[in-house]
């Protein structure tokens, strides 16, 4: 059981500084300025990323394991640590990292080690929805931007009712953005252990089945809601009154598209509806809630006309789509030789 | 929790709008005890300045609220500040309005017959602007696109009463109907008086259109 915990500890070291960093994305603006209060924010992040999580968190995590099924827990232990140490250091370099594009690098780093072929359909498939989903994410800032700008001009609402109105939309839209973010990225955070996974399945009360994933995709929700609690504060009062200076209004409609963002990229139920449709479905794909956030910023400048656009963010985040994989994927490499030469276990199957 | 928000929203919606109520009200009497005075109806001019004295110290309990409120439901953080500082103006139009007519009411100015249609215009003017300031500051709380409209209108009527100050001070000081000098002084002394109400005004519109760019979405 320790060793379990022990292997399983840098998925949750993974899940613990995402919920660090990834929580003050949704609901970074509203409490930086006051409009929601810090406890409420992290109660209602944590709750709802653990739903998002365990409920919808499937989808996400299957294509990461397209891309390189894991099968050994030590391995997947050292993936998931030179994913957090790759985004620890990021971090500290002020870039706007991403875990999803950190643990592709890390897989694909156990891909070269363990002479198992990366599937470059998913690869392309991941990358392109890197690239992809700032791009839209921009696009709904600019559309709700627009409607939210009529809106509340048209029907010349008081201030004073605008702000209360404004507050409930942060907490109803910082709640789908906390599932949506849990979806998606919690196949980051415990997906390359899905095929090392040591539970077993269980029936809580003879109601409620969790899978072996599920209990693992709990865990791992777990870790972020304590990342959420214990660190987010301090990242969330740097969003909401450094880097992006945003109104209530505008962080409503930034949260709001970056959450649609990860929502498709997460959905199950809903690939499944427009596959059923014979229409084009979104790719399951975990992407990062910072370059979607980024990309609805990017949207709600081009909105007010182009002005402020921050060009150097946005090389930095077109830079991170190959630093962030080549950087984890190195330091995987190097690790599972050392974890397989030095600390003689074995990394993969 | 939303039922929470919308009723204090709504107090304070009210508070608020009673709040500019006094301040157009204060404008209004201002011209009224100006006009009175000059036409020589002193009791109607007394009466005018007891108005405005509790005017102004309810309109200064209704700001203290507001700001008490403002910080204690923790409401609209973003642009808090911009209100209070808003309010707070607001507040100088009231307490110098209140303060002219004391000024009437212990120095009883001698207002010679041709001078009495620039006072009156002067006061219509004043109270003109402060009027106006007051529509812009309900526009910045509801629609923000109509600020630069009224401010517009502000300084309008601040430069009429300007020009109209300069006209009556002229004809007070080029004038051999007033002997002592001290009288030309005293004259002088109103005339500024009564355009500093439109001065402050238009210094409050001054603000809110700052404030108005910044509370655009």
């Amino acid at each position: 059981m320790l060793t379990i915990i022990f292997f399983l500890s840098s998925g949750l070291f993974l899940g613990w500084s995402l919920g660090a960093n990834d929580a003050a994305n949704i609901f970074g603006t509203a409490v930086g300025t006051k409009m929601i209060k810090f406890k409420t924010a992290a109660l209602i992040c944590s709750i709802f990323i653990i739903l998002g999580a365990v409920v919808s968190g499937a989808g996400a995590s299957h294509t990461l394991g397209e891309l390189g099924a894991v099968n050994q827990l030590a391995g997947a232990f050292i993936v998931a640590l030179a994913a957090a140490v790759t985004v620890m250091w990021m971090t500290k370099a002020g870039l706007p990292v991403s875990t999803s594009q950190a643990i592709v690098g890390a897989i694909i780093g156990w891909n070269f080690f363990s002479h198992t072929a990366t599937s470059m359909s998913s690869l392309s498939k991941i990358v392109g929805t890197w690239v992809f989903s700032p791009i839209l994410s921009a696009l709904f800032a600019f559309l709700f931007f627009h409607i939210t700008k009529r809106i509340v001009e048209r029907s010349k609402i008081h201030l004073l009712r605008l702000d209360s109105y404004t507050r409930i939309g942060l907490l109803v839209v910082g709640a789908f953005g906390s599932y949506s973010l849990g979806a998606n990225n919690i196949g980051n955070v415990m997906g390359v252990f899905i095929n090392s996974s040591p539970f077993k399945d269980i029936t809580l009360a003879g109601l409620l089945h969790l899978s072996s994933i599920q209990q693992l995709f709990l865990l791992g929700g777990i870790a972020i809601a304590f990342g959420v609690f214990t660190y987010s504060k301090k990242v969330m009062m740097t969003v909401g009154s450094g880097i992006f200076k945003l109104s209530p209004v505008t962080a409503l409609v930034v949260v709001l598209a970056s959450s649609i963002t990860l929502f498709l990229f997460a959905s199950q139920g809903l690939h499944d509806l427009l596959t059923s449709l014979h229409l084009p479905a979104f790719p399951l794909v975990p992407v990062s809630s910072s370059q979607a956030v980024v990309g609805s910023v990017m949207g709600i400048s081009l909105a007010k006309g182009g002005r402020n656009i921050n060009y150097k963010k946005l090389s930095q985040i077109s830079m991170g789509w190959v630093a962030t994989p080549l950087a984890s994927a190195i330091l995987a490499y190097v690790a599972l030789f050392f974890m397989q030469n030095v600390f003689m276990q074995s990394v993969f199957k | 929790m939303p039922k929470f928000f919308n009723s204090k929203s709504k107090q304070l919606e009210g508070d608020i709008d009673g709040f500019l109520d006094r301040v157009t009200t204060a404008g209004l009497i201002f011209q009224e005890g100006v006009k009175a005075y000059v036409k020589g109806k002193k009791d109607k001019f007394e009466k005018n300045f007891k108005d405005i004295t509790d005017l102004e110290s309810d309109a200064d309990n209704i700001r203290r609220d507001i700001k008490h409120k403002l910080y204690t439901y923790m409401l609209i953080p973003e642009s808090r500040g911009d209100v209070l500082g808003l309010l707070e103006t607001l507040d100088d139009i009231v307490d110098i309005c209140e303060k002219v007519l004391e000024q009437f009411s212990i120095e009883t100015p001698e207002i010679p017959e041709f001078l009495k249609s620039d006072f009156i215009e002067l006061a219509e003017l004043s109270s003109k602007a402060v009027e106006e300031v007051v529509k812009g500051a309900r526009a910045f709380f509801r629609e923000i696109g109509m600020v630069s409209d009224y401010v517009n209108k502000v300084h309008f009527y601040e430069h009429e009463a300007d020009d109209v100050e300069e006209h009556l001070k002229r004809r007070a000081f080029n004038s051999d109907e007033i002997k002592r000098f001290s009288h030309k002084v005293h004259m002088r002394y109103f005339a500024e008086k009564i355009a500093a109400v439109s001065d402050v005004a238009e210094s409050v519109a001054e603000r809110l259109s700052v404030y108005a760019i910044k509370r655009r979405i």
